[in-house]
């Protein structure tokens, strides 16, 4: 049984039918062609298929596809600005914030999706928005600095 | 073969799905129901689901609060008038799951979850149950024992406003700042001239659904909160708990921990 | 920041350093920022098919019927892939440079030998397709009474977990139970000793939990070739493996990977790719199998449980004058690498220290947990925890620094080792000095003027194997990464040095492959025994 489903992924409009019950991990990877969004368990407990829907972080493999009728999906896939890198982007790669790279599209959307509302977090407030991430190489500690440089270095581009 | 996916727009509609259809559930936040789906759970056949708006609905008046069972845990730590719920909200899961899981959907978690239902557990709630022809409220201990026999779908929840400073809750894990619970404990401690008077205390994941420490909080009735006024009531903390062994911790671990977590929440300064 | 410490042998390197201690970019970086690194699973075919796989509930059952008719009538199902379907149904991974028996089966037949062991496959056009139609499958079991702990497996009358070396260990060269070291006399190391202490240490197998599950994507090429694209570590090691199993010849195989989503020795096991090729031949059409986050847990390889037990005899003034080390590895149902971490275990006992009376005896033990693997430093990881745990608790028995009781211990280059290799390039003693120097850590005078290249000598080990001189005799230097320096007169050995041939420049070349072996591997002398002199 497949289900029409319409959104926006990264500001393009995206028809696709789906299995009736998909989640909407597999309708980006498998129907959508969205391979950026990686998954890690398909149990909504590793983080690694966060996507941003309507502007909040949502774990994808967990998400009722037709659910998402109408509504304005993000994935890394759209974090470029054209030619140029995401701010998060950037500090990623000068902070060696990813090493196998396979939680990185989730972890660069979770902290987007902080960036987003709040340019100046804490520490604190790091640690908590990507706390729904799991990350088996790094330890962690490069990827809350990047997201705090990132949020440095975007608030001295936009000062 | 695929799951079947049946959308009413009003809540009573879904409640009869659900009560019509063996292999039917209703999908709150999806962050148990889907993970099932994807593991091609023979049981599931069919997800019902509602567009009512009214689900999600929060009410917050002088005294008395009312949470739909759609409200997410977001949502509520949205609500500075919901402040001394935050630290159970906000122990469910992380932010994107926050986003999804609902009020409905912890009430039915199976343990070692259900952070948020052993909260409300602490706040005497009443639970709301949706289907039939009318509208049924039922205590949530009731509830709890209720909820593996009987197919429901519940609306809402409702709890009187507990006094300022006299919530409070703990959560005990071993992935910070997020993981699934050891053992919580919420407790109201309501005080009347330095001494305790109508303490609710309930514990999650110290059994198959949140239940209440009745025994400790007999023990506590009358006494101050401090070092020599709890000890009675830590010396009974484990009556009346039945813990198993998961994946999280042993039944023993849990038994062992359990008052020591209680003595610091009893000891500890009133949560915001 | 990383700081390099080159006034610390400096007189044994060339310096010339351009790029070492310079921050560079991840050549992968960008990729995995952007979400365009390709791992395995970014990779869309045409009706692609799905394979998932039917899995023992039981740690040890024999199988006595197995009836998928139903399984083979479900909606969507393409193919049932069984035991008889493998070509070559036994293998053990390092049979590609001829070590160890065959021992382990692609698909169970009769006997099931560790919960989640697998028995069946089902190619279908979904996953969800497989997973109902697996739910079909009716398989009756008879229970068999199970081990799970080392020392059980191999007390007498133990239940016998693996057909292949059917009392519970490995076998050695074909006739040991276990890899043996022995230097000088332990027992007289203990009566001569001040302090005898000994520990148990264990551990329980660990998972790697990698974000990304094993997986691999087979695709049928042209002329019988197979692409494949795989989560693997090991490339060229899977492949081998994989073309085994299928009795293909490797050429028509063509592996893809390398972007790997977390492996930590987790994918070296080659767990999907025989059977997804396999899938691939039978349907000919492209096929993907996929480890879901359960069967990671459960059927992927752990880094195997070790029990280790450490006796020790330690003088009071901090000598440590005997080390008796038994050692298990929990290789699980099967051989795959447990065979070679003990080799590597036994090669790093005594640990980084000179020790005149060295004995272990490291056993590769089968039980009924999944087929441990390679994690991390395996075969050495659990053994230093053991170790090190050890000295901190001698330092204290004795009365000593703990860091100083390490670097008195420590090899120094000349030293003899317990494998009678002499020690070079040691240098235990200046890293713990500069430790010490970071923490602030106080460190008595003569422990800051140590040096790990004063006072070895091949007979403060006690037993000095006379044949090999020690470094102070070598006349010239040696191929340029071995490095040779003169010794101080005063900390020379005390008896003249034998005459000694001159060292050779070049290694010798490597001795013919044995009569029978099909690969034409080269012997690698730490699995075969024998020593490059």
């Amino acid at each position: 049984m497949k289900t029409p489903i319409r959104f926006h992924l990264n500001g393009e409009e995206v028809a696709t039918f789906a299995e009736s019950g998909a989640n909407l991990l597999d309708v980006l990877r498998e129907s959508v062609g969205d391979l950026s969004v990686k998954g890690g368990c398909w149990q909504g407990t590793c983080g690694t298929c966060t996507v941003l829907i309507d502007g909040a972080p949502r774990v994808a493999c967990v998400t009722l596809a037709e659910t998402c009728d109408g509504r304005a999906i993000e994935t890394v896939a759209g974090l470029r600005r054209g030619a140029d890198l995401h701010p998060l982007q950037t500090a990623f790669i000068d902070g060696f914030a990813a090493q196998c790279g396979y939680c990185t599209p989730g972890m660069l959307m979770a902290a987007k999706a902080l960036l987003d509302r709040n340019p100046t977090p804490t520490r604190e407030e790091v640690v908590d928005a990507i706390a729904g991430n799991l990350c088996r190489c790094t330890g962690y500690e490069p990827i809350i600095e990047a997201v705090l440089a990132a949020a440095r270095s975007d608030n001295r581009r936009r000062a | 073969m695929s799951v079947q996916v049946r959308t009413f727009a009003r809540l009573a509609e879904a409640a009869s799905a659900i009560s019509s259809e063996r292999g039917a559930r209703f999908l709150g936040g999806g962050t148990l129901l889907m993970r099932a789906v994807n593991e091609a759970d023979p049981a599931i056949q069919t997800i019902v689901r509602t567009t009512d708006s009214n689900l999600s609905h929060i009410a917050v008046s002088s005294g008395r609060i009312e949470l739909g069972a759609g409200a997410t845990m977001a949502a509520i730590l949205a609500e500075r008038e919901l402040a001394f719920l935050h630290p159970a909200a906000r122990a469910v899961g992380g932010p994107a799951i926050r986003q999804a899981a609902t009020v409905g959907g912890n009430l039915f978690a199976p343990s070692p979850y259900g952070d948020l239902a052993t909260a409300l557990l602490a706040l005497d709630a009443t639970v709301m149950l949706a289907g039939g022809f009318a509208q049924r409220e039922v205590p949530i201990d009731e509830f709890f024992g209720r909820r593996e026999r009987e197919p429901s779908l519940v609306s809402a929840v409702a709890f009187k406003r507990p006094a300022a400073g006299a919530f409070r809750f703990l959560k005990v894990t071993r992935v910070h700042p997020k993981g699934i619970s050891v053992l919580c404990i919420a407790a109201q401690l309501p005080v009347t001239s330095g001494r305790i008077a109508g303490a609710r205390i309930a514990y999650g994941a110290m059994g198959p659904t949140p239940l209440r420490a009745k025994t400790a909080e007999r023990a506590l009735e009358g006494r101050a909160l401090d070092v020599a006024g709890i000890n009675p009531a830590l010396a009974v903390a484990g009556e009346g708990t039945n813990p198993t062994d998961d994946a999280i911790a042993s039944a023993w671990w849990r038994r062992e921990i359990l008052p020591v977590h209680l003595r610091r929440l009893l000891l500890s300064v009133g949560q915001e | 920041m990383l700081e390099l410490r080159k006034d610390i042998f400096a007189d044994e390197r060339d310096d010339n350093l351009k790029e070492i201690g310079q921050p560079t970019e991840r050549q992968d970086i960008l990729g995995h920022v952007t979400g365009t690194s390709a791992f395995y699973d970014d990779h869309r075919f045409a009706n692609l098919l799905h394979l998932k796989v039917l899995r023992s509930p039981h740690a040890h059952a024999r199988i006595r019927s197995v009836d998928d008719s139903a399984a083979a009538r479900a909606p969507g199902v393409k193919r049932i892939i069984r035991a008889a379907d493998v070509p070559v149904n036994l293998n053990t991974l390092l049979s590609l440079i001829q070590f160890g028996k065959d021992d382990e089966p692609s698909l169970a037949t009769d006997v099931v030998r560790y919960k989640g062991e697998p028995i069946l496959g089902i190619v279908a056009t979904s996953e969800r397709a497989s997973l109902e139609a697996l739910a079909q499958v009716r398989v009756s079991y008879d229970p068999l009474p199970a081990v799970f702990d080392v020392e059980e497996a191999l007390k007498p009358g133990a239940v016998s977990v693996n057909a292949t070396y059917p009392k519970n260990t490995f076998e050695y060269y074909g006739k040991y139970d276990h890899q043996k070291l022995r230097f000088g006399d332990v027992e007289a190391g203990f009566a001569q000793a001040d302090v005898v202490l000994e520990e148990r240490y264990q551990m329980s197998p660990i998972e790697h939990a990698p974000t990304e599950t094993n997986g691999s994507i087979a695709v049928p090429d042209t002329n019988g070739r197979f692409v494949v694209y795989t989560s693997t570590q090991a490339l060229f090691f899977s492949l081998d493996t994989a073309a085994k199993i299928n009795a293909m010849q490797s050429n028509q195989l063509h592996f893809i990977g390398g972007t790997v989503g977390g492996g930590f020795g987790g994918k070296v096991d080659t767990l999907t790719e025989p059977l997804a090729i396999l899938a691939a031949r039978l349907t000919g059409a492209a096929v993907r199998y996929r480890l879901s986050r359960h069967e990671e847990m459960q059927f992927g390889a752990p880094r195997g449980a070790e029990r280790i037990y450490v006796k020790d005899g330690v003088m009071n003034d901090g000598r440590i004058v005997a080390r008796k080390v038994r050692a298990y590895f929990d290789s699980g149902a099967y051989t795959r690498l447990s065979s070679y971490a003990a080799v590597k275990c036994a090669a790093h006992i005594p640990g980084p220290y000179t020790i005149p009376n060295v004995h272990a005896d490291v056993y590769c033990v089968f039980t009924n947990r999944t087929p441990a693997t390679a994690m991390r430093g395996f075969g050495v990881t659990a053994l230093d925890f053991a170790l090190e745990c050890q000295m901190d608790k001698l330092a204290t028995a004795i009365g000593m620094d703990p860091l100083e009781f390490r670097m008195l211990n420590a090899y120094r280059d000349g030293d003899m080792k317990a494998h009678r290799r002499e020690a070079k390039n040691c240098a235990l003693i200046e890293c713990a000095q500069v430790a010490a120097q970071k923490a602030n850590w106080p460190l008595r005078e003569e422990f800051r003027r140590m040096s790990s290249r004063q006072g070895g000598t091949p007979t403060r080990a006690g037993t000095a194997d006379r044949s090999r001189a020690p470094a102070a005799a070598a006349a010239a230097p040696s191929a340029p990464q071995r490095v040779t320096y003169e010794q101080p007169a005063a900390a020379a050995a005390t008896r003249p040095a034998p005459a000694v041939p001159p060292r050779q420049t070049t290694p010798p070349p490597p001795a013919p492959p044995p009569p029978g072996s099909t690969h034409g591997a080269p012997r690698f002398s730490s699995v075969f025994g024998t020593r490059r002199r």
